[in-house]
This record gives structure tokens, C-alpha cells and sequence, in this order.
């Protein structure tokens, strides 16, 4: 096992380095540059601008510069905001998107999982189709129309939760800020993860191992929880690796329609203000999580699935 | 629930405009003011939508509107603003002005104070107008500057920042030397790259002073907290000399990009004053919250801009004038865009000690405009059997949109021709417009930097960077350097206002409208007016009871 994580580890290199190259090159290929505004500058004054931060050197220079930064952890000053580094910006957005990223993904899962299981016993019959109509429904409909109705009903009518906005200090004054983006980001994941579930649940439960446990005389609930549950999650556990990755790095419309810091927002404002070191620190910082979430789920496979732990 | 939503609403209305009168509200909020309709709320926080995140609070390194409103609060220029817009005393108490028009004698207040304590001398502002234009600061905008002596030779790097023509002669005591007479110095000194900065705080902390832990300001409020992405908190400055009369104790600007979600936590009660309102919702708005919906002129012209360089435009200002006379610009403010703007004609806006320029066409009707956008048009060799086909080129936003299509409308009904529209993301459009390669006709928009005409004028000199027409008539360059040189201001005003008739002639650009404030403010906000510049100081602003 130790083994397989090193080798899964250096494999993962050659993937980052392709990633940067990729978004380094891809970035600086677009039209216009991080100091356009409205008010064009003089071009001394853009000049000097330029070289401070090292964009008057050849681009394989600046590649060079950069990974070596990033091999010391620096992701390099932004260019937007000019008081902070592109690292205090992530270290600052990231704790954020990942306290809601990690509250929608375990409602998700949650809510989905036993929704989904609930479809597959009951398969065909009215219950299994309401499910599955009200999570087509949750895919269907986008984040930027839940989240302003949810805002319109529970924060401007009903005056329930507050309609946006971050506070500074602990968890339990945020608490009500957290409840609607949470559940705004959870709706979709709820959805799939209900669909998926239902899927591979329907499908173990018709195996034989299943039916020998209904012969044996075993109570449905056990067979449900300790016998289908397991095998049926596995689809859902694939699903989970990259889903959990998106949703704790932040999502731009959530993050715009309720007001949060998160990274979300930077990953599109960055690219609009071409905040060169800023869409690449969340470019890298997205990319390793993908594949540390993905080589957790492998890591979990082998503890859900026995032969796949027989074939390490 | 919509029931109640319009009962909350007409109650706002009624609280509004009854300045805390008689009415009681069915919801929600008690009278406005209580009884005597000036009482104070005892908790005095205001809530404040500021539009995108704040660049930087470096008042030398920041840049946009975001920046400059928070900035205001926490720093105070040697001149500062009154609610109206006046401006009024602010570090320094008291002014002289050289007959030449050449030197300002600043003198400081004995009492102005820094937020850590010490005292705000003229030497901070000295240190902090050379740092300002010092290359190294990496400023934006030290350009404004221009105007103080040497600047220009600091900013290219060919002086030292002490050769800058601003001298602290004692504590007290600060001249500024001009390479021109500029009679909106003393506006431009209410511009954020105009601040003093405390060395010693600057110097201790290098680029990172700028932060919560470190910040220092000589304003009346300090910096209390800083969340990228959702709000700035600040906190009132007991070290400020005029503590005594300001109320509010906190202020919060919430950075909210998206205009809908800014409206809806307005609608919460969670925001006090909004940053701006969705274009899309100003009928919603007149109709239900007419009273807490505010608008005030803005020192800013929206336009489209033909490209002088290239055909069909290059040498046609015939042509190009029969483009604008055919639109009609009453249904662009009203129906359009919808927010009432005042039509434009001409390119400067109302700023005060400048006789604005209407060219005729201003007090012509609608049908004598077509008429003679028609003949025009004929006349530089166009018909229904060649139709001119132009191109019209905006950055992809909604609003842009609907004027791109109503021009096209308009020019198709009037004229017949045929126009196609483009629309590219924002940094792509500025990079081809700047290019002057593709375009044909623009969209474009102008905020003056500082209230006078010049601000505006310059955008059409030859030489200029941003000069995205391409227009160039040396008599307009002359009247332009004429001016700069005149030390007599009438003067210099009658030159930029006949280099603007005479710009207008030529027709490089299609004024539409000049641009408003458009945003709202809870009834209970008291000290809220409104001015050009849109500078709201939170000193001059309390909150009512409610």
C-alpha cells in the first residue's frame, strides 16, 4: 500500500507540470494584460510597472521564476490587489469554501444516499419516481436561480436568515450566513448522488450475494446496511473524489449571490482582471486537490471493495 | 407575501418622504427620527455596498472607485469635501493662492492627528507627495499630478522625488509650485494620490504597511478589519481633530459584485446604502421604492467613438455627424437605459467655471435632426442602394447591448444602413480599441478624475494614450496647450470651450448621455445629498432612530 501511494505520488508530478505550463502559457496567451483599465497608462509608467514584476522577461524565464517560487511555496504577489500575496489569498479564501464545501457535501451525501437507496427499494413504484423527478429537478435547475429564490423567500420576506455576507469571528455567528449557500450547493450534489446511489443500489440488490442473504433469512435492514450498502456506494464514492474537490475550492455564483470569500470568486475575477499569479495560484492549488481527492477515493476503494484490495 | 412586500414598501415610502413625521409604519420601522425626526439611533453603524473589491488602501498605489470610497473615510487630504461637493478645509485649515496662480501656501492644522497619535505635519505631506509620483511606489495615477512642478521628470525617473515642487517650510507650513496655473488643484487634492502617508509606519512595514495590523490614516476612521472578498470595517479615529462632530462610530463596505444580490440584501435591511442598482430593476424600484431610490448627476460622459483612422470614417466628419443626428437620444435615457440621464450633445459635462457647449442640433427636434443626418448622409455618397455597413463594438455587459441594438435600430430606420454588432470580454476590448485596427464605432464612457473640463479635453488631444478615435486636429492640440498655459481662468475656460466647439464640428465621437448615480438609501441615513464627484464622506452621514 505504502508502495502504491509513493509510486501514485510521483506519477502526480509530471501532471502538475503540465497543468502549470498549460495555464502559464494559456493565461499570458490572452488579449490584453493585468495593467489594461479604462484609463490607459503612460507607457513609462507601464513599463516600470511591467518589470516589477518580472513580465518585461522572456516568457520561459518567467515560467522558470515562477516554478521555482512555487517550489518554495511563494505563489508570487497578485497583481489585482496589490496588499496581498497570492498565497494570504488562498490561505484566506480557501478555509471558507471549504467550511461550506464540506457541510454541502456531507448534506449531500446525507440526503442523497438515503434518498437514493429509499428509490432503489421501493424501484418503479410512485415514491421511487417522485425521488427521482425532484433530484431531475435539482440537477435541472442552476445555482444563480436557487440561490436568489431562496434569498427572496427566506431573507427578504420572510426576514429568516440574513441574505448574504461573511461576518468576521466564530462559527456560531456565521451560522445563519452558512445555511443558504450550503444548501444552494448541495442541492445539485444531492441530486446526482441520489441518482447514482438509486443506480448501483438497484443493481447490487438484484446480485446474488443479496438474494443468499434474503434466503438466509436475514432482516431487510441489515442486508440494506450491511451487506448493499457497501458494494452500492461505489459509484457514488468515484462521483466523490473530483465532486468534493469542485465543491470545497468554491463556487463563483454561490459565492456572488451570497456574499462569501471564498476562492470561487477568484478563480474568475482573477481571470477577468488577468491576475496572472493569482488564476495560476488557484489553477495549481485546484489541481493538486483533484488528484489528492482522487487518490483518496482510490485509497478508500480498497477498504469498500475486497477485490480491489485483493489485487494490491 | 407580495402583498406584504408592497405594504413594507409603501411604508418606506411613507416613512421616507414624511421625515419622521405623524406616520406610524405598519412594519418594520418606527417613525424615522422619532418624534422630533433628528433623533439618533443608538447604535450608529452604517452598512455600505462599495461595488467590486478594493484594489489596494495604499492611497498611492490604489485605483478605482471601490478604493477611493473607503480611502476617503480613512485619510483626509489637504482639502476635503463637503456633503454638496464644496470643498472645505480638510489637513490643512487654511490656504493662499500666488496672484500668478502659480504657488499654494498651505497651512496645516495645529490639531490634525494620525490614528496612532501623532501629529499630522507638513512634512507628512510632503513625503507623501513625493511618494506619489515616485517611480518606485508604482503607482497608477500619479499622472494626475502632473500639474505640480517637476512631476513629470519624477514620474519618467529623470529627477529624484525631492526635486518635486512641494516643500514643507516648518510643521505647519507646506508650498506647492506649479509648472502651470491648474485651478482644479485644489480638487485634485481631495484625490487619494494626493494623501499623506506616515513615514515612519511606510518605512517600518515596506509595501505590507497598507494592512490591518499596520494601517495608519489621518482620517476620520481607522481600519478595523479587512476580508477579501466581503467586507472592510472601520472604526472612528478618536485621535481625529474633528471627532467631536462625527457620529457614526462604525462604517462596513461590502464588497458585492453582483447588483441583484446587492439590491436583495438591501431589501433585507442588511445595507444601508447600495453601491448602485440593476439596471433591469429601475421600474420594480420606481414603482415600489421610489422614495429611497437616488439619483444624482456624475461627472461622466457615455459615448460612442468613430474610428478617425480608418474608412468609412477617416476624413468624413459629414458622415460621421449624420450618424449622430440620427439618434434619438430622449428614447436611449428613457427607454433604453431607462435611468433618466441627461442627454449629451456635447462631450464635458456640467462642471463648475465652464460654460458647457450645446452644438445646435442640442435645440433642434427629433425630425430636423433625421432630416439633416439625411441629407448628410446622401451627401457623403450613401443611399438605399449602397447602404453604409458599419460595425458597432462593445464590451459584452447588458446594458451596452440594448443601446448597440437601439443604435442600430435607429440608424437602420433613419439612414438604412446596415450595422452588425460585436460585443468582446472587457481586457480583449480595451486591447483592439486601444489598437484602432478592427474598430469602427466604439462603445466607450468617461469619468473626469477631477471637476474640470481638462480632464475631458486631454482624452482628445493627438498624443494621447487614450485617444481611441485616432482624432487629430493640431488647432484643437494648440487651443489645448494654449489653455494649460493661461493663467487667467476665464481665459483658459473660453480656449477649452472653443476647443470643444470645434471638436464637436468634427464629430471623432457620438456623446449620448452624461452619467448619473443611481443607488439606494434607506430613509433613516441622514446627511446623504449627493454630489458630482459621488464623494460621500461617512463623517458628514448618522443614522436616524428607526
Amino acid at each position: 500500500m505504502f508502495r502504491y501511494a509513493l509510486r501514485r505520488v510521483f506519477a502526480a508530478i509530471p501532471t502538475l507540470l503540465i497543468l502549470i505550463a498549460l495555464a502559464f502559457f494559456m493565461i499570458r496567451a490572452a488579449p490584453g494584460g493585468p495593467f489594461d483599465t479604462e484609463k490607459t497608462l503612460h507607457p513609462d509608467i507601464e513599463a516600470k510597472i511591467r518589470a516589477a514584476y518580472h513580465l518585461d522577461e522572456p516568457l520561459v524565464q518567467q515560467l522558470g521564476r515562477y516554478l521555482l517560487g512555487l517550489s518554495r511555496g511563494d505563489f508570487g504577489p497578485s497583481f489585482q490587489y496589490t496588499d496581498r500575496t497570492v498565497t494570504e489569498l488562498i490561505r484566506e479564501g480557501f478555509p471558507v469554501s471549504l467550511q461550506l464545501g464540506a457541510c454541502a457535501m456531507l448534506l449531500a451525501l446525507l440526503v442523497g444516499v438515503s434518498a437514493g437507496s429509499w428509490a432503489a427499494l421501493r424501484q418503479n413504484r410512485a415514491s421511487d419516481h417522485a425521488v427521482m423527478a425532484v433530484s431531475m429537478t435539482g440537477i435541472s435547475i442552476p445555482n444563480f436561480v436557487v440561490g436568489p429564490l431562496l434569498i427572496l423567500v427566506f431573507a427578504v420576506h420572510l426576514n429568516w436568515l440574513p441574505a448574504g455576507g461573511w461576518p468576521s469571528g466564530g462559527l456560531a455567528e456565521r451560522l445563519p450566513n452558512m445555511v443558504m449557500p450550503v444548501v444552494a450547493l448541495a442541492l445539485p450534489q444531492v441530486a446526482y448522488i441520489a441518482r447514482l446511489t438509486r443506480g448501483s443500489m438497484i443493481e447490487v440488490l438484484r446480485s446474488n450475494f443479496i438474494r443468499m442473504a434474503r434466503a438466509q433469512g436475514l432482516a431487510p435492514s441489515t442486508i440494506l446496511l450491511r451487506h448493499a450498502l457497501k458494494p452500492g456506494l461505489l459509484p457514488v464514492l468515484s462521483y466523490l473524489g473530483p465532486a468534493t474537490a469542485a465543491v470545497i475550492t468554491g463556487s463563483v455564483v454561490i459565492e456572488q449571490i451570497f456574499g462569501v470569500p471564498g476562492l470561487g470568486r477568484h478563480f474568475v475575477q482573477g481571470a477577468l482582471n488577468r491576475d496572472y499569479t493569482l488564476v495560476m495560484g488557484v489553477v495549481v492549488f485546484y489541481g493538486v486537490l483533484i488528484i489528492l481527492f482522487n487518490f483518496l477515493v482510490d485509497i478508500c476503494y480498497g477498504f469498500l471493495d475486497p477485490r480491489v484490495r485483493q489485487r494490491n | 407575501m407580495r402583498l406584504r412586500s408592497m405594504i413594507t414598501a409603501a411604508a418606506l415610502a411613507i416613512a421616507g418622504c414624511g421625515g419622521g413625521g405623524q406616520e406610524q409604519s405598519p412594519v418594520s420601522y418606527g417613525p424615522i427620527g422619532g418624534e422630533t425626526g433628528t433623533e439618533l439611533a443608538e447604535v450608529q453603524v452604517l452598512h455600505r455596498g462599495n461595488g467590486t473589491e478594493p484594489q489596494s488602501l495604499d492611497p498611492h498605489r490604489a485605483e478605482g472607485v471601490p478604493s477611493s470610497n473607503v480611502l476617503r473615510d480613512l485619510f483626509e487630504g489637504l482639502v476635503a469635501e463637503a456633503p454638496d461637493g464644496e470643498l472645505i478645509p480638510g489637513a490643512a485649515e487654511a490656504w493662499e493662492i500666488s496672484e500668478d496662480g502659480l504657488t499654494y501656501t498651505f497651512t496645516m492644522r495645529p490639531d490634525g492627528r494620525w490614528s496612532n497619535g501623532d501629529l499630522v505635519t507638513a512634512y507628512d505631506f510632503e513625503y507623501g507627495l513625493r511618494r506619489s509620483v515616485d517611480p518606485e511606489t508604482l503607482s497608477r495615477y500619479s499622472s494626475v499630478l502632473a500639474p505640480i512642478g517637476n512631476a513629470r521628470e519624477v514620474i519618467a525617473g529623470e529627477r529624484p522625488p525631492e526635486a518635486l515642487g512641494v516643500e514643507a517650510v516648518d510643521e505647519r507650513t507646506l508650498v506647492i509650485r506649479l509648472e502651470t496655473p491648474t485651478p482644479y488643484l485644489l480638487g485634485l487634492l481631495t484625490h487619494s494620490s494626493c494623501y499623506a502617508v506616515h513615514r515612519g509606519v511606510v518605512e517600518e512595514h515596506g509595501s505590507n504597511w497598507s494592512r490591518v495590523e499596520t494601517h495608519v490614516g489621518n482620517g476620520a476612521y481607522s481600519l478595523k478589519d479587512w476580508v477579501v472578498q466581503s467586507h472592510i470595517h472601520i472604526e472612528r479615529n478618536p485621535h481625529y481633530w474633528d471627532d467631536a462632530n462625527t457620529t457614526l462610530d462604525e462604517v462596513y463596505f461590502y464588497a458585492i459584485d453582483n447588483q441583484d444580490a446587492e439590491l436583495k440584501r438591501y431589501r433585507a435591511d442588511e445595507l444601508d446604502i447600495t453601491s448602485i442598482v440593476p439596471q433591469k430593476q429601475l421600474k420594480w424600484i420606481r414603482a415600489n421604492m421610489a422614495e429611497e431610490f437616488r439619483v444624482t448627476p456624475y461627472l461622466g460622459t457615455y459615448y460612442f467613438g468613430f474610428n478617425t483612422t480608418r474608412p468609412p470614417f477617416a476624413g468624413k466628419p459629414g458622415l460621421r455627424r449624420a450618424l449622430s443626428l440620427a439618434v434619438n437620444r430622449d428614447i436611449i435615457v428613457n427607454v433604453v437605459s431607462g435611468a433618466g440621464e441627461p442627454v449629451a450633445y456635447g462631450w464635458v459635462p456640467p462642471v463648475r467655471g465652464y460654460g458647457q457647449q450645446e452644438p445646435e442640433e442640442a435645440g433642434w427636434t427629433q425630425e430636423q435632426r433625421e432630416a439633416e443626418a439625411r441629407r448628410l448622409y446622401a451627401e457623403a455618397g450613401y443611399s438605399a442602394d449602397n447602404p453604409l455597413k458599419v460595425q458597432i463594438l462593445y464590451n459584452t455587459s447588458d446594458n451596452h447591448k440594448r443601446i448597440a441594438i437601439a443604435l442600430r435600430s435607429m440608424w437602420k430606420e433613419v439612414l438604412g444602413m446596415e450595422t452588425t454588432l460585436a460585443n468582446q470580454e472587457w481586457k480583449v476590448f480595451l486591447e483592439t480599441r486601444k489598437g484602432k485596427q478592427e474598430t469602427e464605432v466604439y462603445r466607450a464612457g468617461w469619468i473626469g478624475d477631477y471637476e474640470d473640463a481638462y480632464t475631458f479635453a486631454q482624452l482628445l488631444e493627438s498624443s494621447n494614450e487614450q485617444n481611441d478615435s485616432g482624432y487629430d486636429n493640431p488647432e484643437y492640440d494648440a487651443l489645448l496647450a494654449a489653455a494649460s498655459a493661461e493663467p487667467d481662468i476665464a481665459r483658459r475656460a473660453e480656449y477649452l470651450q472653443q476647443a470643444e466647439r470645434l471638436m464637436l464640428a468634427d464629430q471623432p465621437i457620438l456623446p449620448l448621455h452624461f452619467y448619473v448615480t443611481k443607488r439606494m438609501v434607506k430613509p433613516w441615513v441622514s446627511g446623504y445629498e449627493g454630489n458630482i464627484m459621488d464623494h460621500i464622506y461617512a463623517r458628514h452621514l448618522s443614522i436616524l432612530k428607526h
